[in-house]
């Protein structure tokens, strides 16, 4: 469940463009999205909704335009985007070599949380994962890491989540967990979704289509 | 101290995932013996002089670290885990934690290397402080210079032959002291004192440097 007095936060875009090199991904894209709402990217493939992700995340500098991140009517510094972001895209992965209990421990440790091993049992269980908590996480399948990085993207509670094609790889009963996240994200603060598929365009209010 | 907490979770994930996968270990090793063992085949009964054996030690030390210290970025960026830690980990604690884990790696193949070096190659030691500390001071300036280097060069193509060609002009000045320390007391006319002093401030400065321009390497 969402903490009780829970900050105001919302994200502005403003006058977005990505270019590499002479390769224009997007232009003067803009857009708002406030407590409570979800913002649904779309676009074919190539159409530069992973690098507005990143863009959003921190993870990449705009060639143009400006996102801001405000938390209680401040917009947050780069130094504080760790604590209030969580993302998740194909191109991430966890580490192979650790457990699943293993991994959450170590991204508790550098984000300063406090945690017990309770705690990530939780989490793990959330996912779907508890019994599998112990085991390495090469050994998993393609749906249980997603799993796994749908648990690393919410583990601090972050006012702002991206999520990059959630639902991938994952079967029924992973998917309402993806729609459990997404609603109690909402509860508590903003959300962007990059997807194609049909059963992900209702988790936004919002629709942001890439050409 | 919530700095200190953050470089300690960095290190120990690392040492972790290296005892359970010996990514760079099993590199950096299979260098240092292999040619250890080759070279004293080859000189066999013939004794080589200290300023040689000074000179082939530090060769044997600085490719195995670049057999094996490099590894340390390039291996996130490859199991796609960069993105992960950038997403949670402030930069200095990340840069910290790699630099103290490449330490500890390259003073433990020391721990190996060096007996090995001794009884293949039998060379005399004027004054073994001396040696220790050339090498203690020698390997903090390695590891440091290495560590950097390598989050450099992590999300570039052809990394191995950039690591080397980045690192080696990084790396004449230490070790050009590190050498001549190693031949002053194999030879013993004269103690070490001057270039562990090079390597100090070596050290100091290549850590200066890493801890300024790490959050650039690290966001850009």
């Amino acid at each position: 469940m969402a903490p009780p007095n829970q900050p105001e936060v919302s994200l502005s875009a403003k006058a977005l463009t990505q270019r590499f090199g002479p390769n224009k991904i997007f232009e003067s894209l803009s857009f708002e999205v406030p407590k409570g709402q979800g913002l649904v990217v779309t676009g074919p493939n190539g159409s530069g909704k992973t690098t507005l992700l990143r863009i959003l995340s921190g993870l990449l500098r705009p060639t143009k335009g400006d996102v801001r991140l405000n938390v209680d009517g401040k917009v947050i510094s780069p130094e504080d985007r760790l604590k209030h972001i969580g993302f998740i895209t194909p191109e991430l992965a966890l580490y192979e070599e650790l457990t699943a209990l293993e991994n959450l421990e170590f991204f508790a440790h550098v984000r300063r949380l406090k945690r017990t091993k309770a705690d990530h049992l939780a989490l793990l269980e959330r996912v779907g994962l508890k019994e599998r908590g112990r085991d390495l996480v090469g050994t998993f399948s393609s749906g249980m890491k997603q799993r796994l990085k749908l648990a690393f993207a919410i583990q601090h509670e972050p006012a702002f989540l991206f999520l990059d094609e959630p639902g991938s790889s994952l079967d029924e009963d992973g998917r309402a967990i993806v729609k459990g996240i997404i609603s109690e994200q909402k509860a508590h603060g903003a959300l962007v979704v990059a997807t194609n598929d049909e059963r992900e365009l209702a988790y936004g209010e919002k629709r942001l289509a890439l050409a | 101290m919530p700095w200190l907490e953050g470089v300690l979770a960095v290190f120990l994930k690392d040492w972790r995932s290296e005892f359970r996968t010996r990514y760079a270990l099993n590199a950096a090793l299979l260098f240092a013996v292999t040619t250890l063992v080759v070279v004293s085949f080859a000189i066999g009964a013939f004794g080589i002089s200290g300023d040689l054996l000074a000179a082939f030690l530090w060769v044997v030390i600085l490719f195995s670290s670049m057999a094996g210290l490099g590894q340390v970025f390039i291996k996130e960026v490859e199991s796609r885990t960069f993105t992960a830690l950038r997403l949670v980990a402030r930069p200095s604690e990340v840069w910290a934690g790699k630099f103290f884990f490449n330490l500890v790696l390259l003073l433990g193949l020391e721990v190996i290397i060096i007996p090995l070096f001794f009884i293949l190659l039998n060379p005399w030691v004027s004054d073994w402080g001396g040696f220790i500390a050339v090498l203690i001071l020698g390997s903090v300036g390695l590891a440091g210079a290495t560590t950097l280097i390598a989050a450099i060069i992590a999300q570039a193509k052809g990394k191995g032959a950039l690591l080397a060609g980045l690192s080696y002009p990084i790396l004449i000045p230490l070790l050009a002291a590190a050498t001549s320390g190693t031949r002053h007391l194999f030879r013993g006319d004269g103690g070490a004192g001057q270039e562990s002093q090079i390597l100090a401030a070596y050290a100091v400065v290549v850590i200066t440097a890493a801890s300024l321009l790490f959050d650039f390497i690290w966001n850009e």
